[in-house]
């Protein structure tokens, strides 16, 4: 069974016909392709398919595309700071964040959000707000000292 | 996953017409973190889904002196757990929220999700069990309350009868206080292997008001009725407070699976609610004073 809705990603607006059973995160790889949302558990557990929907982080494994009608979506393609990086990318990459890169689009997108509505997070805050993150690489100190240095950076 | 139609009705009304028109082959869904698992492992094929979420009847936090706090079905654990008015009448509720799953899936479940998934691990029911919490169902018919604690009957069955959902949770003022503990192996993206919610009040060095409600340990979340009786109206002894947690660890029937054995659980069950209760008297003691 198929349905009609629109959506806006990263800025730009979409008109899809889809199967009710599609998740966002099949529309965005999909559809749209735009591969930086990743597919890893498809159960909401490993976090590398966060996006921002409606500005709050979602597993979009765990979304239903057609509930997303008129919503506006993130994705890490869609961060833009003039022609660079993100800051939290660029603390990532300053600071050895990456290992593999498989869990990084999805950290970034937890960290966005997080730095969106905290400045100054405290350790035990990004800590709280990475949880629904997994590094298979576990590199995870350094996740996190990249995301106190773009919080440094952003104030 | 099986097809399936998708409604997404804009008003209670019209999510109730729905419900009955579509019959036993619709399933509700809400934040789907769960329900959407089961479709996709095969658990779950339902013919349609209604998705409440643009309901507006079914979101929102208000809070009155004479009803307390109302928590819409639809209300997400952040909103919950960001919500001023919840974090000055019952910060334990906030608490609770903020070590359910992830910031991801916390957007997304809502507090009616958790309590119609019934399972005997919802973090959300023991906390509302001891706050006193009553669920209003409404249906054809039209709206009926239920005490919380009665509106689970066994691991995934609810008091809900067809045709009816949860349209939202009332928890009454208390001058009390609560408290949650969750034990899991890690703090977050985690379920309960035991859960314990103590509720209390001192008066002049007495305890009142004692509720005591046990999570993962039985079919349903439950009250440890015996632990309770015994603590009402008493002044809280170390050794009475030891009886009360071996009471509730009797009051319990934990099954042995991946996430604990039962003998396990139950020396849980009496640790957790000997550290709930001496908190919360401490913490009762403070505020009276004393």
């Amino acid at each position: 069974m198929k349905q009609v809705i629109h959506l806006t990603v990263n800025g730009d607006s979409h008109e899809l016909y889809l199967d009710t059973r599609r998740t966002l995160l099949d529309v965005l790889r999909n559809e749209l392709g735009l591969m930086g949302t990743h597919r890893s558990c498809d159960a909401g557990d490993c976090g590398a398919c966060t996006v921002l929907l409606n500005d709050l982080p979602v597993t979009s494994c765990l979304v239903l595309a057609v509930a997303c009608d008129g919503a506006q979506v993130l994705t890490v393609e869609g961060l833009r700071c003039g022609d660079g990086l993100h800051p939290v990318q660029q603390a990532l990459v300053e600071t050895g964040g990456i290992q593999c890169g498989f869990c990084t689009p999805g950290m970034v997108m937890s960290a966005v959000a997080l730095l969106g509505e905290k400045r100054r997070p405290s350790e035990a805050e990004i800590r709280a707000a990475l949880a629904g993150n997994l590094c298979r690489c576990t590199g995870y100190g350094k996740i996190i000292q990249a995301v106190q240095r773009a919080a440094g950076e952003a104030t | 996953m099986q097809p399936f139609e998708y409604h997404s009705p804009r008003s209670l009304p019209e999510a109730l017409r729905l419900l009955q028109e579509l019959g036993d082959g619709a399933r509700l869904i809400a934040g789907g973190t769960d329900l959407l698992l089961r479709m996709k492992q095969g658990q779950l094929a339902p013919r349609a889904l209604i998705d409440l979420r643009r309901a507006a009847e079914l979101h929102g936090i208000s809070f009155s002196p004479e009803e307390g706090l109302r928590i819409g079905a639809a209300v997400t654990l952040r909103e919950l757990q960001r919500s001023p008015l919840v974090r000055d009448h019952c910060p334990c509720l906030c608490e609770t929220a903020s070590w359910m799953a992830s910031e991801q899936v916390r957007s997304l479940a809502t507090v009616g999700g958790n309590l119609c998934n019934a399972s005997p691990a919802a973090d959300l029911a023991p906390p509302l069990m001891v706050l006193d919490a009553q669920a209003v169902l409404v249906g054809p018919q039209g709206e009926r309350r239920l005490p919380v604690e009665a509106f689970f009957l066994g691991p995934g069955q609810t008091a809900l009868d067809r045709g009816e959902l949860l349209k939202e949770v009332l928890v009454p003022p208390t001058p009390g206080n609560a408290l949650y503990l969750k034990h899991a192996p890690r703090a977050f993206m985690d379920i309960a292997v035991v859960g314990v919610a103590v509720h209390l009040r001192m008066e002049r060095g007495l305890a009142r008001a004692v509720r005591i409600a046990l999570g993962a340990v039985g079919p349903t979340p439950l009250r440890a009725g015996p632990s309770e009786a015994l603590l009402e109206g008493s002044a809280p002894t170390a050794s009475l407070l030891e009886e009360a947690a071996d009471l509730a660890a009797r009051a319990c029937s934990p099954i042995d699976d991946l996430r604990g054995s039962a003998w396990y659980r139950r020396r849980m069950v009496r640790v957790l609610t000997r550290r709930a209760l001496d908190r919360l008297c401490a913490a009762s003691l403070v505020g009276e004073g004393t």
